[in-house]
């Protein structure tokens, strides 16, 4: 197995995730996009981590852990501006354009 | 006797065929849904696709042997995450059928940025590291100085390397836990 192949797929993960937050318009599908780029991180580090020790597969961990925290807080924001403004569209929370 | 050695020399190699077989039908399935998942016109469908994303990301653990790091994958991320953005969408009453307008008028910019950081991402990691293989030489040397196997190692490396980090992460999830109820409460 090469090394490459683990990386190549994590490369094409993220740049799908970075289209998908660049163009979605709905929260939560913004935060899916989110959950796809952590993903292909965890990719990266595991790979290395068959290199260099097992730091990686900790650093892992360390970020399933955070992707989930940073789940339940922007779900939790994303339902606050649910209820504030019945809509979930990104595109119309610009009060802090001039 | 020769034979033997022959296959015991090769087995190491051997391994690698169906594991390559695996981890091409895999990461064909997986882009696919990550495509689905950013361009599908449903919400819930949206949702779906990334439980594919999620449990190939899953397996690819195991294919690079992080057994470990995978079943937490598969109970954080499928038990828990995907469940709390299926509650996410039924919650803010996002339309459940087929929806036109779930995209800003972004596309172009889209394309171009992850095009581009996938051409810059993709030369860079071929130029870097060309035609290196896979040894699992670090997990090797981690079983010889433990014994009992990569977990055991794991477990030994978070409570004593990343202790204090560990604790970080304990502290940012308890964090989390009482903002997310704060924000959510209705008064």
């Amino acid at each position: 197995m090469l090394l490459n192949q683990f990386l190549l797929l994590a490369a094409v993960l993220f740049c799908v995730g970075v289209y998908g937050v660049i163009v979605r318009k709905n929260g939560v599908l913004v935060l899916m996009s989110v959950e796809l780029i952590l993903n292909a991180v965890n990719i990266n580090l595991i790979a290395f981590s068959t290199f260099w020790g097992l730091g990686g597969q900790v650093f892992a961990l360390f970020v399933i852990a955070v992707a989930a925290a940073e789940v339940g807080v922007g779900l939790a924001i994303v339902l606050l501006i649910y209820r504030n403004k019945r809509s979930i569209d990104i595109d119309e929370l610009n009060e802090l354009k001039g | 006797m020769s034979l033997l050695a022959a296959a015991a020399a090769t087995a190491a190699t051997t391994f690698d065929v169906p594991a390559n077989i695996v981890f091409a039908v895999l990461s064909v399935f997986m882009v696919i849904a990550a495509i689905r998942v950013v361009t599908t016109k449903n919400v819930v469908h949206a949702a779906l696709w990334l439980v594919v994303v999620l449990g190939g990301n899953g397996i690819v653990y195991l294919i690079l042997q992080a057994e470990f790091v995978a079943m937490t994958q598969f109970l954080v991320y499928l038990g828990a995450i995907v469940v709390l953005f299926l509650f996410g969408i039924m919650l803010t009453r996002a339309p459940l059928g087929r929806s036109d307008d779930l995209d800003n008028n972004q596309r172009a910019i889209g394309v171009t940025v992850g095009v581009a950081l996938l051409g810059v991402l993709g030369w860079a990691l071929l130029k870097t590291y060309g035609n290196d293989k896979l040894t699992f030489q670090a997990y090797d040397q981690a079983t010889a100085v433990n014994g009992n196997g990569r977990t055991q190692a794991l477990a030994n490396s978070i409570f004593t390397d990343y202790l204090i980090p560990f604790e970080v992460v304990s502290v940012l999830l308890l964090a989390a836990l009482i903002g997310a109820i704060v924000l959510a409460r209705r008064d």
